[in-house]
């Protein structure tokens, strides 16, 4: 079973207390009036699914409630860091080297 | 059951049989409450205690108690608010009047879910049958509150004394959460 930290609760819990939302840091178009079908068909539907270190969204469902972001290795399944909704995208490249990847 | 946080408020309810009356471990429905979930912003909490009569608090996890009120930690914008039945209303309007014009949501969960206390020297290893949370005194002391599962059904455990445990599950569930730890006990007396 993994272990994910809590950003909120600043702790670590059972992964099934948690679900996961998918890739983090998809900006919905500022100005909708003037967004294309493409604009949203790029938000809506397209995802980068990388294999490797991405940044997703997770909900501790069954504890805070609260959307937070954790980056993971989607092949190790190792998770790399955690940090709150709405705090910048850390950088994932210098977070895959400290990580030996 | 004085000793215990929340004493004057967490009790059980005297017209039910235990569900659990082992040496090592008991289980005793708890009697009614006022049960109020509140969401509010930071530059509301300190008005928002005074009014309940108890401080919100703000550190992840855990609770305050004052006289015949506790308030428990949720999440970073959210509390359960714990006071006697008969207090429902005074509490209810004593912070909305307080609260007019700043954004907040107060609403009245108060049958949504049932206590019991689990009380014993085994008590921590029975809730272990279904948790997955480390219950030792270092990590989960006497105060901690958390959402959790209990096998597949989520819960709300506070712990109010070093033995002693207040779970928390919505009606239609409890009768599996508390079947479930009377079932998991029999090891006990087997053992
Ligand atoms: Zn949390």
């Amino acid at each position: 079973m993994l272990l994910i930290y809590c950003p909120y609760c600043e702790i670590e819990r059972a992964e099934t207390e948690f679900h996961c939302g998918g890739e983090a840091h998809i900006a919905r178009p500022s100005d909708p009036e003037k967004a294309t079908d493409d604009d949203w068909v790029e938000f809506l539907y397209m995802r980068s699914n990388t294999k490797g270190i991405a940044a997703e969204r997770w909900r501790h469902i069954h504890g805070c409630g609260r959307f937070f972001n954790a980056v993971r290795d989607t092949v190790s399944d190792k998770f790399l860091t955690f940090y709150k909704a709405g705090d910048p995208r850390p950088d994932l490249e210098a977070l895959a080297r400290e990580a030996g990847k | 059951m004085s000793d215990l946080l929340a004493g004057d408020l967490i009790t059980p309810d005297a017209g039910a049989a235990p569900l659990l009356g082992l040496a090592s471990v008991s289980i005793l429905k708890a009697a009614p409450l006022t049960r109020l979930s509140l969401r509010a912003r930071a530059p509301s909490l300190k008005t928002a205690g005074l009014a309940f009569g108890s401080s919100l608090p703000t550190r992840p996890l855990t609770s305050t108690t004052a006289d015949r009120r506790a308030a428990l930690w949720m999440g970073p914008d959210e509390w359960t608010l714990l006071a006697p039945v008969e207090d429902l209303r005074a509490v209810f309007d004593g912070i909305e009047g307080k609260l007019a014009g700043e954004p907040h949501a107060l609403v009245d969960v108060s049958d949504r879910s049932e206590a019991i206390i689990v009380s014993g020297e085994k008590a921590s290893w029975l809730l272990n049958t279904g948790i997955f949370v480390d219950f030792s005194l270092e990590s989960f002391p006497v105060g901690t509150v958390t959402r959790t599962l209990f096998h597949k059904t989520p819960v709300m455990v506070w712990r109010i004394g070093p033995d002693t445990f207040v779970v928390e599950a919505w009606g239609s569930f409890m009768d599996y959460v508390s079947g479930l730890l009377v079932q998991c006990a029999q090891e006990l007396q087997a053992a």
